[in-house]
């Protein structure tokens, strides 16, 4: 596909739109439709969009496999980090209330890390599958 | 930091947060280390929750610091805590064996996927049985069947593949189900928190929404539980599975399905209105006998050992079933203690069938024929874990019997006592197909079997299978345990 | 007990059985997926439907609104979503490597292979 001019002029300038999109989702969780998942996957579809144009092997080279194993990983870690940190400042697990002297400053403070944990486990696991779907049986070029 | 009254917490967070460590690990050694480590703290936890809950009574522990019923609540009473130890402690025992039992059923570069997914199974089951949320329980116990799914998918037989998929379906069937009466419960009682419906479900008690919630949580959970006849998947599952998976899944999925369904039934509906207004006795008395009877005759005719133990489960869960129909204490108190004495006895036959994978390449007929002699401390093993399944005295299966037994003749049911005892006499059948095939074959000249057995696989079988003997003379545990959790539900709301 | 007040749970009933009998009636394994996602579906709307109350606004607190609509059905689905993209995701996975093994994707077919077991196959 990387042959076709017009796919090839809008994928160039579409995927930073969608990427900073992918962004604002993830922030704006708090106060309407948005959050993690929904951040994680427009993310994952932007680099898949990438894949798609250019050749799964120039994405590869963007996004490596051993990075997109270790992002599902590192973001529940992220995750359940959050819950301890918690634990380690004397409320219960995943107890937001203590970090922060202020609750409800503790309170977003939570939400943020932990919803930065699921947009990365997400979008890592999307491009995992990807990666594993597109790369089974046979590749047309 | 005291970590002790964070213990519920830790339980299921330490398999949690040790899994994605195995994935960033890679390496399999140093994930199998992990792994042993977590789980073993998994069992620490939960013989300390146990000791807690026996002490001092239910422990209520509210997850962000959100209290009940706002906010999750994870609340260990004796049923939760007697769950915890069976589903820690097998796990602790069949994660050694896996080690070398995986060697020649997985490819090499999978290994250390399979620790990941049988710490996420862990904490999956482990976070079911421990929940006060509704809801939670859902999500747990699709953490605990995803992985699962994955888990059968690994076996090398290439029916391992369509044997997971159509678990799978149904399984993912069962969740929803279960999600839906979740959902026509909290439509109706506006709580997520199961001991706060429990207060509430008394003012909307006859409402067909209710009704319907209890149809489909039935049906969601006796799919997960393998009742009879909604028990298809459970024989392929653990037939073409690697052995070590077959071993802790039949040690403790369909248990902690059994605990959801009690905590059901009477946490949140209430004896009364389950078994008064629907005719859920008979309904579970007929399906129960129904998967006594017809799993262990189907079992009898099965050429290969691990489906005919995978039909022997389905029979057994039956018996289970059984107690619950009673719904006496007496009914209860077998019930739970069958729970965890089949848990054990099947955790520890399917080991010892794994130790015959790796040594003979396979459990069909015809690759145990003799088996007494070549394996003969292995062929022991299964004999005394068959008598267990029988029900023989002295052996823990006979202990939960014994009880069934009592609750039967208590309700005066003459005939349901004749029926059990028959049932009984279709397990020597099967468990006889193996002792004949062993020790009254001579080994075939075209099956040789190569190496032994290593120590990190015989020894927890063998910690297994003397477990179900030491639980069939010393029943304080077991027994005292489950009639405390059988009060308590029969009490009512907690 | 007016039909248009219920509207959305005759959808949802209508999606409920519409997807469970493609999962029984279909031998296709990506359709049975398929019926799979459907049925799922069904369920989503049975959660978010209630939780639209009448005269109720998006649930952000403010001084000039008094009903506000339920936020938790939001949460529960979302958590549902993600567990149905999960599980299609490994169905798909696993049909994939069905159709690598068998070379087929109709369960008659597989089931028919199956009568006369292969040789232990390992993974390549």
């Amino acid at each position: 596909m990387k042959n076709d001019l017009v796919l090839r002029v809008v994928a160039k300038l579409l995927i930073p739109f969608i990427l900073l999109f992918a962004l604002y989702v993830q922030f704006h969780g708090d106060f309407g439709p948005g959050g993690g998942f929904q951040a994680g996957v427009i993310l994952a579809a932007a680099i898949i969009f990438y894949a798609l144009i250019y050749g799964l092997d120039r994405a590869r080279r963007v996004v490596p496999e051993p990075l997109v194993e270790s992002m599902m990983a590192i973001g529940v870690l992220i995750y359940a980090g959050v819950g301890v940190a918690g634990l380690v400042l004397g409320g219960n697990f995943l107890d937001y209330f203590v970090l922060d002297p202020n609750p409800v400053l503790g309170q977003h403070r939570g939400i943020f890390w932990v919803e930065v944990g699921v947009a990365t486990t997400v979008s890592g696991v999307m491009l995992k599958i990807f990666y594993m779907f597109a790369d089974r049986g046979k590749v047309d070029e | 930091m005291n970590l002790a009254p964070h213990l519920p917490a830790l339980q299921v967070v330490v398999p949690l947060m040790a899994a994605p460590l195995t994935v960033l690990l890679r390496q399999r050694d140093l994930a199998y280390v992990l792994a042993l480590i977590a789980s073993w703290a998994a069992f620490i936890i939960s013989a300390l929750l146990w000791l807690q809950v026996e002490a001092t009574g239910t422990i209520s522990y509210a997850i962000g610091s959100w209290p009940a019923p706002w906010g999750i609540e994870y609340r260990v009473d004796r049923l939760s805590a007697f769950v915890l130890v069976l589903v820690a402690g097998v796990a602790a025992v069949v994660l050694p064996y896996s080690r070398a039992s995986i060697e020649t059923e997985v490819p090499r570069r999978q290994h250390y996927l399979f620790y990941t997914m049988f710490l996420l199974c862990l904490a999956g089951l482990l976070g079911i049985t421990i929940t006060g949320d509704a809801f939670n329980i859902f999500v747990f116990l699709e953490v605990s069947s995803l992985s699962t799914y994955v888990l059968i998918a690994l076996g090398r037989d290439r029916r391992a593949l369509f044997a997971s998929y159509q678990y799978l379906i149904m399984g993912t069937i069962g969740a929803t189900f279960i999600v839906i009466g979740i959902g026509l419960l909290y439509l109706m009682t506006g709580t997520l928190n199961l001991a706060d419906m429990g207060r509430r479900i008394a003012a909307v008690q006859n409402t067909r929404p209710v009704l319907a919630a209890l149809a489909f949580l039935t049906v969601g959970i006796s799919l997960k539980l393998a009742l009879f006849p909604l028990h298809q998947w459970l024989p392929n599952a653990y037939a073409f599975a690697p052995s070590a998976v077959s071993a802790f899944l039949a040690a403790t999925a369909t248990k902690v399905a059994v605990y959801v369904l009690l905590r059901f039934y009477y946490s949140v509906f209430g004896q009364s209105q389950v078994f008064a207004r629907l005719p859920m006795q008979e309904a579970m008395l007929l399906l129960a006998l129904a998967g006594m009877f017809a799993a262990s005759a189907i079992a009898i005719f099965q050429t290969d050992l691990k489906r005919l133990f995978a039909y022997s489960s389905v029979g057994q869960v039956g018996y289970i079933i059984l107690g619950l129909s009673f719904n006496s204490t007496s009914g209860l108190t077998a019930s739970i203690a069958h729970l965890f004495n089949h848990g054990i006895t099947k955790g520890a036959i399917f080991m010892l069938l794994g130790c015959v994978v790796l040594v003979m390449g396979g459990t069909s007929m015809a690759r145990v024929q003799g088996l007494g002699k070549r394996m003969p401390l292995t062929s022991l093993g299964i004999v005394v874990c068959g008598l267990s399944l029988i029900g023989v005295p002295g052996t823990a299966g006979f202990v939960s019997k014994w009880y069934l037994l009592l609750a039967a003749l208590e309700k005066g049911q003459w005939w349901l006592v004749f029926l059990i005892v028959a049932s009984s006499l279709l397990a020597v059948a099967y468990v006889w197909r193996f002792v004949e095939a062993a020790y009254f074959r001579e080994p075939r000249k075209d099956v040789v079997g190569s190496g032994a057995v290593p120590w990190s696989m015989g020894l927890p079988a063998a910690v297994l299978v003397a477990a179900t003997g030491y639980f069939g003379l010393d029943t304080s545990f077991t027994v005292g345990s489950a009639s405390r959790a059988a009060a308590l539900l029969m009490e009512g709301l907690r | 007990m007016t039909g248009s007040g219920h509207f959305s749970y005759f959808v949802t009933v209508f999606l409920m059985v519409a997807g469970l009998f493609i999962v029984i009636a279909r031998s296709n394994l990506i359709k049975k997926l398929v019926g799979l996602g459907i049925f799922q579906t069904s369920v989503y709307l049975l959660y978010i439907a209630p939780g639209k109350l009448v005269g109720g606004t998006a649930p952000i607190l403010s001084d000039a609104f008094s009903v506000y609509s339920n936020p938790l059905p939001h949460v529960l689905i979302l958590t549902a979503i993600v567990v149905g993209v999960a599980t299609l995701a490994l169905g798909l996975a696993l049909v994939v490597r069905i159709r690598e093994a068998y070379d087929s994707i109709e369960e008659d077919d597989i089931l028919a292979r199956d009568a006369a077991p292969g040789p232990i196959e390992q993974d390549p």
